[in-house]
């Protein structure tokens, strides 16, 4: 029996929806258009089976999310899935949380950064970029969004570009909207 | 191609914040596509179009971004003057009990709006016992989701924009 997971963790769960996921081989020409391309380029997955009931939306978001996620330039690819982990921890949305807390753990090559911000969240002990970035991400994915003056200024005084804070940003709230289908339309369950 | 995101954030047409975006352009416009997708879809299914409105304009007061909730607003005085519409527009108002499966996504539009992390499956369960079928359930989830995105972007952009101007206030 496969248990509902509650705790943020980096090994990556299995998604059990509780949606029907759509039927691939009877799936009409839109949802067969839509599941060309997938996230991450990742194999055709329940989750994009789910979605795949509103294929006008999905076509469309799949190309943003590996855009935002892998598009070249800006910020570099482990603050991406820095902003993506942060949306994912205030959202807790653990199956999120897992898979990009995964990624960035392999491009860093390092484990500690992932392990503090589970276990202490806005309080984890890190080094002031990574501190900066996580606290900005985990305010703008708050509701209201927390967005002043002195948040951006926080992000340009550890060397930010406006480019960088603008990639932050897009990977930031795809995330809240990523978590948002995620976690509510399923559940992460330990593999069986 | 008018941006609605951009336009509601007020952004500066040029300067730093501006060739930012411009390198993102692609990005943008995938933005906007997704707007027309969740908003202004080609099959609405049974989430009609005038409704996808009006939680829009609910959820940007929630988020209390004043660009885009004058944009759901002006858009939703376009779709008539059903008084029902301009309630749930309101943070705060509910529909009438008898309207089931309205209520059902209202208190659905609020929850993962506002408290994302505590929803369950009961919450899904709810809406398939308003009768809400599971594919319009994926359309208003993706709706809730994209202006959650949508309202999370103009609120730095509007932030930075404003900043790069330079104005003195």
């Amino acid at each position: 029996m496969s248990r509902v997971i509650h705790k943020f963790t980096s090994r990556i769960p299995t998604w059990r929806p509780y949606i029907t996921p759509i039927d691939f081989d009877n799936a009409t020409p839109a949802q067969h258009e839509a599941l060309k391309e997938t996230p991450s380029n990742t194999k055709i997955s329940d989750y994009v089976l789910v979605l795949a009931h509103d294929p006008e939306s999905l076509r469309i978001r799949t190309s943003l999310f590996n855009g935002i996620m892998y598009d070249k330039g800006g910020l570099s690819r482990d603050e991406r899935e820095l902003g993506a982990v942060a949306a994912s921890v205030v959202n807790r949305c653990i199956y999120c949380a897992a898979v990009h807390a995964h990624r960035y753990n392999n491009i860093v090559g390092d484990e500690k950064v992932m392990q503090d911000i589970f276990l202490r969240g806005k309080e984890a002990d890190l080094e002031p970029r990574i501190r900066a970035i996580l606290k900005f991400a985990m305010r703008l994915s708050e509701c209201p969004p927390n967005v002043t003056d002195s948040d951006i200024q926080s992000l340009r005084d550890v060397g930010l570009e406006d480019q960088e804070i603008v990639d932050l940003t897009l990977s930031t709230t795809l995330f809240g909207w990523a978590n948002r289908l995620m976690h509510t339309l399923g559940e992460p369950v330990s593999n069986l | 191609m008018t941006h609605v995101l951009e336009q509601a954030a007020d952004v500066p047409t040029t300067g730093p914040l501006a060739d930012a975006l411009a390198v993102r352009h692609k990005l943008m416009d995938l933005t906007q596509a997704s707007y027309e997708a969740a908003l202004l879809p080609s099959d609405a299914g049974q989430v009609p179009v005038a409704i996808r409105v009006a939680l829009a304009c609910r959820m940007a007061r929630i988020c209390q971004q004043a660009g885009l909730t004058q944009h759901y607003a002006d858009l939703l005085a376009g779709y008539g003057s059903d008084a029902d519409l301009y309630q749930i527009a309101e943070p705060g108002n509910k529909p009438p009990a008898s309207e089931k499966r309205l209520s059902a996504m209202v208190t659905y539009a609020d929850l993962v709006t506002q408290r994302p992390r505590d929803a369950t499956k009961e919450d899904i369960q709810a809406l398939k016992e308003a009768g809400i079928e599971e594919s319009d359930i994926v359309r208003l989830a993706g709706l809730v989701a994209f202006v959650n995105y949508q309202l999370r972007v103009a609120a730095v952009l509007s932030v930075m924009g404003k900043d790069k101007v330079g104005e003195a206030k």
